[in-house]
């Protein structure tokens, strides 16, 4: 399969009673890429993500990942084709402890009959020990996710992604919550994950966007509104009229 | 705080007391304690699907009234000669045994019954409901309406059920005469057994990742399908375990109470479970058996001396159990950190640092 297109959104609508969350967007992401997205408020991002992942059906048009057309796939059965999702709101196992939740992020026999056994239990344990490391939670490592801090829980997220080993890592607003100091630690753990897999990130805080260094992509009422470096971005006065300008 | 020695200790000691019990115990109470073990079934099954699962079952009565009622078809059909009818039948007029009566004269089809009766029920409904993705508050309403319909259905065929006073009067079970000394100690052992056997199997299947995945699931299915997991096995599975162990509960208890019948089954039953379970500790299957016990002894005392005031009393220490230990009984006792639900989390944990510096 080539390169370029490991993950394409073809002219993709969804429609919400008539509102359009999505209008008509393609978007191509290249396998080990890092892709940033950008918007206002309500401008479709989530939504994006929601379709890719299964968790919204579309109305029209179609999403191919390796040349496979996901779109009506069932949600776990996309994760299977290595697709993973983090969501705006942290959406830990409480009930678990943090090694846990990475662990049972990593097992990849996903088959209910199988968790009776302790079969790839000593693979994912591994992994999530991996992980852990990564994403530097290493000293929370048996303490109850419920328990975590808001930003702490945030890592987790990431890393419980991560321990899926999917080829394609969704972010939706990773830093949300997080003060400066956090934010540019959560980039730098970004920043490792790329090439091994691509990633795909949502995020406002401009200062973030830019310590990841990705193919910026704005996103308006739905439609993709320009792409391109962040400083290709900075400079475009359509953008800046309808999102940086306002957050100057 | 409790550590692991004490706890194998106590549990230790508690089970030996269990099994010595038809030396402590008078007749009366053994067979009160024999019938409250086989509630403990029920209980730690709920234990599993609300605890554990997050699956709040309202309709728990249903699996204790098939396995019940299963057993004491073959107790009726037991000794009766070829052709002849249980009596109840012959007084509302049957002539003929109906079909789904026959099977159960064979004690073997007996035991298979109550226990692949609910577990083919169970797993078909709850596969039927989670795959639909119906859960929480809707999924226990219809639960608790399948009890309703249940009860009713039994109430309403006299003639092949027993109606509303459903099936007793039967003294033998497999040649053994069932009011003899050594017989109603042998099923009181047999109970105990269930429940250690029962016990420590949920205790390993809890602790398996198929335990972990279920309180996942409860935590958080969307999380776990978009961790590419399928929620709806883990969640028929508990299910079906839980009605398995409620049918093995209700055919225990029949042996013991010498009865069972709709007032067993219903949807008052199906919510004392419950109750039982959020006394004890719903998260704890040691609070299942501990809950069942304390609660049904304590019904047995208050109702007989002030029959009126149980289900005020009852009641009270369900509001007591929600709200102010949410972690029940065995919760209060445990020192593990566990995530406390933030609802009335706070106002629990400043009565418990109050209790500490005091
Ligand atoms: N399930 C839904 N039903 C109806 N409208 C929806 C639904 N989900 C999202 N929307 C609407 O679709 C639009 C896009 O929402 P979305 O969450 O994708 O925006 P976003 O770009 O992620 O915004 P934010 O930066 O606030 O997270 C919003 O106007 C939202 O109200
Ligand atoms: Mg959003």
């Amino acid at each position: 399969m080539s390169e370029a297109a490991m993950l394409r959104l073809e002219q993709v609508t969804v429609d919400f009673d008539g509102f359009k969350a999505i209008n008509d967007l393609s978007l191509t992401i290249p396998s080990g890429s890092m892709t940033v997205v950008i918007g206002p408020n309500g401008a479709g991002k989530s939504t994006m993500c929601d379709t890719i992942i299964g968790r919204v059906r579309p109305t029209a048009g179609r999403v191919l990942f390796h040349g496979e057309e996901i779109q009506r796939l069932a949600e776990h059965r996309i994760v299977g084709r290595g697709i993973c999702r983090k969501f705006q709101t942290p959406g830990v196992l409480i009930g678990l402890s943090v090694i846990d939740n990475l662990a049972i992020a990593a097992m990849r026999d996903r088959r209910w009959w199988r968790s009776f056994t302790r079969a790839g239990e000593e693979e994912a344990r591994a992994k999530a020990e991996a992980v852990l490391e990564q994403v530097g939670l290493a000293d929370r490592r048996d303490a109850l996710a419920g328990n975590l801090s808001h930003g702490e829980k945030q890592w987790l997220e990431i890393g419980m992604v991560v321990a899926t080993d999917a080829e394609l890592l969704l972010l939706d607003e990773p830093t949300a919550g997080m003060g400066a100091a956090e934010s540019s630690q959560t980039a730098q753990i970004i920043r490792t994950l790329v090439g091994r897999h691509a990633v795909l990130v949502i995020d406002h805080d401009i200062d973030f966007v830019s310590q990841l260094e990705g193919h910026v992509v704005v996103l308006h009422q739905g439609a993709l509104l320009r792409e391109g470096t962040l400083d290709e971005i900075r400079r475009d006065e359509e953008v800046a009229a309808i999102y940086l300008g306002r957050a100057k | 705080m409790l550590n692991l020695p004490f706890k194998t200790i106590g549990g230790g000691a508690a089970l030996l007391l269990a099994i010595l019990a038809p030396w402590l115990l008078s007749a009366y109470d053994l067979n009160l304690l024999g019938r409250f073990l086989a509630l403990s079934l029920s209980a730690m099954g709920l234990v599993l699907l609300w605890g554990e699962g997050g699956i709040l079952s309202l309709g728990q009565g249903v699996f204790f009234g098939l396995g019940g009622y299963l057993l004491a078809m073959h107790l009726k059909l037991d000794g009766l000669g070829a052709g002849e009818l249980p009596d109840f039948m012959t007084w509302s007029g049957v002539t003929a045994l109906p079909w789904w009566w026959a099977p159960f004269r064979n004690p073997l089809v007996t035991i298979l019954g109550v226990l692949l009766v609910p577990a083919a029920i169970g797993a078909g409904f709850s596969w039927l409901m989670f795959r639909r993705r119906i859960g929480g508050v809707y999924f226990a309403l219809i639960t608790q309406a399948l009890a309703l319909v249940f009860a009713t259905l039994l109430i309403s065929q006299q003639g092949t059920t027993g109606g509303f006073n459903g099936l007793t009067d039967y003294h033998n079970l497999m040649g053994l005469n069932l009011n003899d000394e050594g017989v109603t100690r042998g099923i009181y052992w047999l109970t105990l057994a269930l429940v250690a056997t029962a016990y420590f199997a949920l205790r390993w299947l809890l602790s398996s990742r198929f335990g972990k995945l279920l309180r996942a699931s409860r935590d958080g299915s969307n999380r776990l399908r978009f961790l590419g997991y399928d929620p709806t096995p883990y969640k028929v599975v508990a299910f079906s375990v839980a009605a398995v162990l409620t049918g093995v509960s209700g055919a225990m208890f029949t042996l013991h109470a010498g009865v069972v019948s709709p007032a067993l089954v219903g949807v008052v039953p199906s919510i004392e479970m419950v109750i039982w379970v959020a006394i004890g500790g719903r998260t704890y299957l040691v609070g299942g058996i501990v809950g069942a016990l304390l609660v049904n002894f304590a019904k047995d005392k208050i109702s007989t001396a002030l029959p009126e005031l149980w289900l005020y009393a009852l009641g009270l220490l369900f509001i007591l159990a929600v709200t102010a230990f949410p972690r029940g009984i065995v919760g209060e006792f445990e020192g593990e950190r566990r995530f406390k639900p933030a609802r009335l989390g706070d106002m629990f944990a400043r009565w418990r640092a109050g209790r500490a510096t005091s």
